[in-house]
């Protein structure tokens, strides 16, 4: 890593000292400002910017951008909330809660979901109100010794995906299929076990949600 | 679906053959797959997985593209294809329930070759000639009007035994180009 230097740069009204080029989704998270976050990873040069809740009024930009796009600069402005971010946020979390099994008491995540800490920070539901809930009939696929894979509670956020291949380096899971029918899954979307996974469980670490759960002891 | 005899090894000639002519790298995988299922009709999971190879890639990334694009089929045609159109008229008329009608009599769904690869179902989106609509295509032939009484009419003309499944084998060697 090269030695970076620091910037001065403002988020709600409050100064910050930032490291130039750090995307301001992290610089913002370091400094204990919250912006709701599922698909960013830190070290990805190119974020996939999928799931659309990190947005933010930058001054400068004429509408709303994702944080985890931008590097911070000397100088920027940031609001973490306006009537615009909070619309595209609120909108962006009711289509994943339309795809979502619900019931936070019979999930493994209840208590650590990044779902339940978004919509407590802003004030969200977590359930289907304007729109009709559209989750699949799928089993849980409970064939790992060590983890269970529910598919209906994966918000496609590729988290798991890009640490098996860039930090476990297996390469067994990615997202396959398009539309309505993506889905995380293995080489011929066969059950966990008969796959090449070698149930490292570091993907299991990196889920946000409820999708990947460690079987309990 | 379960290969036929000397189809594997027809795989790996024709897809051996064809990686030779690429470098090794990510971007040739389109090209790749391209060249494979216009060869062997569509992409089995060997040549898949033999693809993943020779590119070092996963092979989940292969399935991936693989799943990702309409142009790429994971099954072998059926000797009689079957396509539904789903363009904005035959949808309005119904094209859902002809699809769903071929899937019952067939027992297959949307994208799947029978286990005899008599019948292959797919969507199409717009064929044309929407004044017809709902249409379907069978073997490229227009079917207008199709209404789900009409779909039972087209399997029979195909010689589809109704109402149940039957154990009709075809003739040995039926190879697929």
């Amino acid at each position: 890593m090269k030695i970076s230097r620091t910037v001065t740069i403002t988020i709600d009204g409050k100064e910050y000292i930032a490291k130039e080029g750090q995307k301001l989704l992290w610089t913002a998270l370091e400094n204990g400002v919250y912006i709701p976050h599922l698909c960013g990873i830190e070290e990805e040069e190119k974020p996939a910017a999928g799931c659309r809740l990190c947005f933010v009024e930058i001054d400068g930009f004429l509408n709303p951008v994702t944080a985890c796009t931008q590097k911070v600069k000397e100088g920027m402005v940031v609001r973490t909330r306006s009537k615009r971010v909070d619309k595209l946020v609120g909108t962006a979390f009711e289509l994943l809660m339309s795809n979502h099994r619900l019931g936070c008491a019979r999930c493994g995540a209840n208590g650590r979901c990044e779902l339940q800490k978004i919509a407590k920070e802003r004030g969200l539901k977590l359930k289907t109100s304007r729109l009709r809930s559209l989750v699949p009939e799928v089993p849980v696929d409970e064939s790992p010794d060590k983890f269970t894979y529910d598919q209906t509670r994966c918000v496609l956020c590729g988290r798991c995906v890009w640490v098996d291949h860039h930090k476990a380096k297996i390469g067994a899971i990615g997202l396959v299929r398009r539309g309505m029918s993506r889905k995380m899954a293995t080489f011929g979307e066969t059950a966990m076990a008969d796959s090449s996974c070698t149930q490292c469980g570091m993907c299991v670490e990196a889920c946000p949600v409820g999708a990947l759960t460690f079987k309990e002891k | 679906m379960e290969l036929l005899e000397g189809e594997l090894e027809q795989i790996q000639t024709e897809v051996g053959f064809i990686l030779r002519k690429y470098e090794p790298g990510r971007e040739q995988l389109l090209p790749i797959l391209q060249e494979v299922q216009g060869k062997i009709g569509y992409l089995p999971k060997e040549a898949m997985k033999m693809v993943a190879e020779a590119i070092n890639i996963p092979e989940v990334d292969v399935y991936s593209v693989g799943t990702f694009y309409n142009q790429f089929r994971l099954n072998p045609p059926g000797k009689n294809q079957i396509k539904v159109c789903m363009g904005t008229a035959c949808h309005l008329t119904g094209g859902h329930i002809i699809m769903d009608s071929f899937e019952r009599r067939l027992e297959i769904d949307e994208g799947e070759t029978t286990g005899d690869r008599e019948f292959s179902l797919e969507r199409v989106a717009c064929v044309g000639c929407c004044a017809l609509a709902p249409v379907v295509l069978v073997n490229e032939e227009v079917e207008a009007r199709v209404r789900p009484t009409r779909v039972d009419g087209i399997l029979l003309g195909l010689g589809k035994a109704m109402p149940v499944t039957s154990k009709h084998q075809k003739e040995e060697g039926d190879t697929i180009e």
